[in-house]
């Protein structure tokens, strides 16, 4: 059903100098710290990072929940800020395909998609046979999924211990680790305008609309980012 | 305090608008192929996207993070960059690099 070898290759890329491991560690730490705050008990934290698996919708959820927000406003704001998920699974998931495999492993996997999972496997799916790079994900979105359940988990409990400095530090690791994993994607024109005109414009059209900025910056850097790479990369 | 169920159905609401842009984005792949243009833009969305959530998170960011001052969290940055270009691309150094020095610079 699944290729344990090619799973279990997938699961090691939790190791070495290109782990995702620890910046997953710092960010789902805290906040684990952050949903005790929120009044959520273990379990409820633990569930969140179970099901849902997508630390900007997790914290707009636990903001909102602070500041009294109604349900239905909490999932129109996790959708706008997770919407990111679809262009991800899109650039990702035809590269997985094959005719071979069942369909279910494509609809049930796409839960692991976060951003440390779909920038390893945009690094290293090359190396996979192309029967098997869905096993491959799988292994891959395991691992990451079970290190921030578990560390949701962790940072729930030593949540007395962290001080405020010290949880400024760990939320610092993951935009770090991110944004250096996408420095080493910029190979060729369109990628590298992408994320350099990405870069710019989100922070600049959150000043007009903070709930729009995702979804317009995307759109419009990664529309022209195409454009200029169509005519350019060859 | 938030009540119990209010709690659960939080949680219920945040998986649902979740798993919605994952699921859709796995039936859009069955009809995309890897070597047409749309893939291509899509490909170009998925970074930009991303980077425009890296860059709102590094200048306007939400959480405890918020807490920090921007002028920091750039030399911050900036310096853990220069470390992952410096250290041929490790990506473990820099990252624990970054969480030290914020909470170190943030003490001062």
């Amino acid at each position: 059903m699944i290729n344990s070898k090619v799973f279990f290759l997938g699961l090691k890329s939790l190791k070495g100098t290109r782990s995702p491991a620890i910046p997953l560690a710092a960010c789902f730490i805290a906040l684990g710290a952050l949903l005790k705050d929120a009044g959520f008990n273990i379990q409820q934290s633990a569930a969140s990072s179970f099901f849902t698996y997508a630390l900007p919708g997790q914290l707009v959820m636990a903001e909102s929940l602070l500041v009294g927000a109604s349900i239905l406003n909490i999932f129109i704001a996790v959708w706008l800020v997770n919407f990111r998920l679809y262009p991800l699974t899109v650039s990702l998931f035809p590269l997985l395909e094959h005719k071979s495999q069942p369909k279910w492993k494509y609809y049930l996997s796409c839960h692991f998609l976060a951003v440390s999972s779909w920038l390893i496997a945009k690094d290293t799916y090359k190396k996979i046979d192309k029967k098997h790079r869905i096993d491959f994900w799988i292994g891959i979105g395991t691992g990451t999924w079970f290190t921030a359940v578990l560390m949701t988990a962790i940072g729930y409990l030593s949540a007395d211990l962290l001080n405020k400095d010290m949880l400024i530090g760990l939320a610092i690791v993951n935009p770090v680790y991110f944004f250096c994993m996408m420095i080493g994607a910029m190979k060729n024109m369109s990628v590298a305008l992408s994320v350099i005109l990405g870069t710019v414009l989100g922070p600049t059209i959150y000043l007009i609309s903070a709930e729009w900025s995702l979804l317009f910056a995307g759109l419009i850097a990664g529309t022209v980012a195409f454009l200029i790479g169509e005519k350019n990369d060859k | 305090m938030t009540s119990n169920e209010f709690i659960i159905l939080a949680i219920v609401a945040t998986s649902g608008a979740t798993y919605i842009s994952r699921l859709l984005g796995a039936i859009t792949s069955k009809k995309v192929s890897v070597k047409s243009k749309i893939f291509y833009w899509f490909n170009c969305v998925a970074y930009s996207t991303l980077a425009a959530l890296l860059g709102r998170m590094i200048i306007f960011p939400a959480g405890v993070l918020s807490s920090s001052e921007l002028a920091i969290r750039l030399i911050v940055f900036t310096a853990s960059i220069s470390l992952f270009i410096l250290t041929k691309k490790n990506l473990v150094l820099p990252t624990i690099f970054s969480g030290l020095l914020l909470a170190t610079l943030n003490n001062f």
